[in-house]
């Protein structure tokens, strides 16, 4: 593997690994919000999480490209151009990446519902508490496929990536676009290299998963 | 004596709560009624889990709501253990961590119950290592129990603790409620609507019918009022009494039970002489004489009493007041009233056919 394609490597993981945080800390309040509201807003709210499931990628791209660029509403209002930038790159991934994670919490929390957490509460738990030491455990399936599919899907993404970040080299160039630019100028040995790579990387992270989840089921009666 | 004041207006799209309680926090209260008449909701506003927008709750000294002021303490800020209906411990911990989850959570010079204390009064020594899942129903809901128990509650709140389990399930754990509130003297609010339970854990009912208070008072009040009568159909209408155990004759099968100035035979019972047993007249059982218990009977059971009121029930029946020292009911047919001329203030002799004790209660 040539320099460039270990750094597209580190910005991958790096970039994927951000996202997956940042949609964790995001996400679960949103999931636990949309598993338990009465409110009419919610299916509004599901369809917004769903979208970057069935839009275009660049649709996508080109909105955030807008609205992070230094003429778009952020870029005023702070005076930043996030447009082809990590942070930028990152911005894009939460949402893009956001239903691969959102859906797997919101399900996982209806399945463990209220009652344990009422349960918790009545032993002076208090909320923070009892989403720590009891939904948590309890919604862990959920948080390991909210981790595994929001990093795989954000390895896996290109369109946004090149629309907002560009692909400049050890800034916001990923294995994905990498790839691309070597297609663009017949570098097909290269091409194959990153292919198979994160064709292995991705069954085998797959498949680590559902032999833990076979393996250690957790229990929930 | 600490009291218990709440009043809660609680509005659903299908469903009014409107209750007004002013009562002891002491024993064992019962939240009796039909499915559907708020014993559930009224249980969840005490615990702070339902929040009336008109509500005022006092326990003791503390006001733990009170929306005039948008005051509603949380309830992980309220000292009070609840029972859920389904045991809800938790999968990912041992019975051990289960039971310690409470405990570990208040400051030690609370904690006025012992770990040991409660393994011991719920039998669950040999569980503690267990995984919940492995567990029996009734071993489950034991340990949800000592959870509740752990936390030192000055309130404990059990919502049909016993509703998911079986008759011998039941039967296996009633005396555990008992000898837990006997021995920790924590007030306890227990929801039901088993007649069986009620007669074996109640001191005070609260009486619940479409969300709003029937009725309150003591067991025997609530047992032999009408209002009784209206909500559980006659059969099962009768009279409590808590008897101590005076001797036994086993040349005769027989235990023999004293209360107040009367002498009780019910079968033959494994319980030390001294003892209290809790023993069911129904009123069905109880047929009269009139004058004194002179005259010799093939019935053992003759109770001097005097008449205190008469009930039309219908056409053909009545039930009549009695005083034993203790309320005590009998139902006799109107044409019986007539030909003796039973009036309140009568004396007359009641005998009783079967005195139903303790597990029997359980059918």
């Amino acid at each position: 593997m040539m320099d460039m394609d270990l750094s597209a490597l580190w910005v991958t993981v790096r970039l994927a690994t951000t996202a997956v945080i940042v949609l964790l800390i995001v996400g679960t309040p949103l999931a636990w919000w949309l598993a338990h509201t009465r409110s009419p807003f919610r299916p509004v709210v599901e369809a917004m999480v769903a979208l970057p499931i069935v839009l275009p990628p660049t649709v996508l791209g080109f909105y955030i490209l807008i609205t992070l660029g230094p003429y778009g509403p952020l870029g005023r209002l702070a005076n930043v151009n996030l447009a082809f930038t990590f942070t930028g790159l990152v911005i894009a991934s939460v949402f893009y990446s956001m239903p691969f994670v959102i859906q797997p919490l919101q399900g996982s929390f209806e399945a463990v519902g209220k009652a344990p957490l009422e349960a918790a509460w009545s032993l002076r738990a208090s909320k923070f508490d009892a989403f720590l030491t009891v939904l948590s455990p309890m919604a862990l399936r959920g948080y390991i496929s909210a981790v595994v599919l929001g990093f795989a899907h954000t390895v896996g993404e290109f369109g946004v990536v090149l629309m907002v970040g560009g692909s400049i080299p050890g800034q916001t160039r990923v294995l994905s676009t990498t790839i691309f630019e070597h297609v663009e100028v017949l570098e097909y040995g290269q091409a194959h290299t990153i292919s198979a790579a994160m064709l292995t990387f991705s069954f085998l992270v797959l498949l680590a998963v559902y032999v833990a989840n076979r393996r250690f089921p957790i229990h929930v009666s | 004596m600490n009291r218990l004041i709440a009043r809660f207006d609680l509005h659903y799209p299908s469903f009014r709560l409107n209750v007004d309680l002013d009562m002891p926090a002491s024993g064992i209260t019962v939240l009796f009624g039909p499915s559907g008449s708020g014993k559930t909701t009224l249980l969840r506003c005490l615990a702070g889990l339902e929040r009336a927008s008109s509500g005022f709750m006092q326990f003791g000294d503390i006001v733990w709501q009170d929306e005039t002021r948008g005051l509603c303490r949380p309830l992980p800020d309220r000292p009070i253990g609840y029972v859920f209906q389904e045991p809800r411990l938790f999968p990912h911990y041992n019975v051990r961590s289960n039971l310690l989850y409470g405990y570990n959570r208040i400051r030690s010079e609370e904690r006025r119950i012992a770990v040991e204390q409660v393994v011991e009064i719920l039998g669950i020594g040999h569980l503690l290592d267990r995984r919940v899942h492995h567990l029996s129903g009734g071993e489950q809901q034991r340990t949800a129990i000592g959870r509740a128990l752990l936390t030192s509650p000055r309130l404990l709140l059990m919502d049909e603790p016993l509703a998911s389990l079986d008759i011998q399930r039941k039967q296996e754990l009633l005396p555990f409620i008992r000898r837990l509130h006997a021995e920790l003297a924590i007030p306890v609010i227990y929801v039901s609507h088993a007649i069986s339970e009620i007669l074996q854990l109640a001191d005070r009912i609260v009486l619940l019918k479409d969300g709003i208070v029937a009725g309150v008072g003591g067991l025997n009040d609530i047992l032999t009022s009408l209002k009784f009568r209206g909500n559980l159909g006659s059969p099962r209408v009768g009279a409590v009494l808590d008897a101590r155990v005076a001797g036994h004759e086993s040349q005769y099968g027989l235990t023999q039970l004293a209360f107040k100035e009367h002498t009780l035979f019910v079968p033959l019972q494994p319980v030390a002489v001294g003892q209290v047993v809790r023993v069911h007249i129904l009123s069905s059982d109880v047929s009269l004489v009139l004058g004194k218990a002179l005259a010799p009977s093939s019935v053992l059971n003759l109770l001097d009493a005097t008449v205190t009121e008469i009930r039309e029930i219908d056409q053909s029946s009545v039930d009549v007041l009695l005083d034993i020292g203790a309320p005590l009911i009998a139902s006799i047919t109107r044409k019986s009233l007539v030909n003796l001329g039973i009036k309140p203030g009568h004396r007359v002799c009641a005998q009783i056919k079967t005195v139903a004790i303790n597990e029997e209660l359980m059918e």
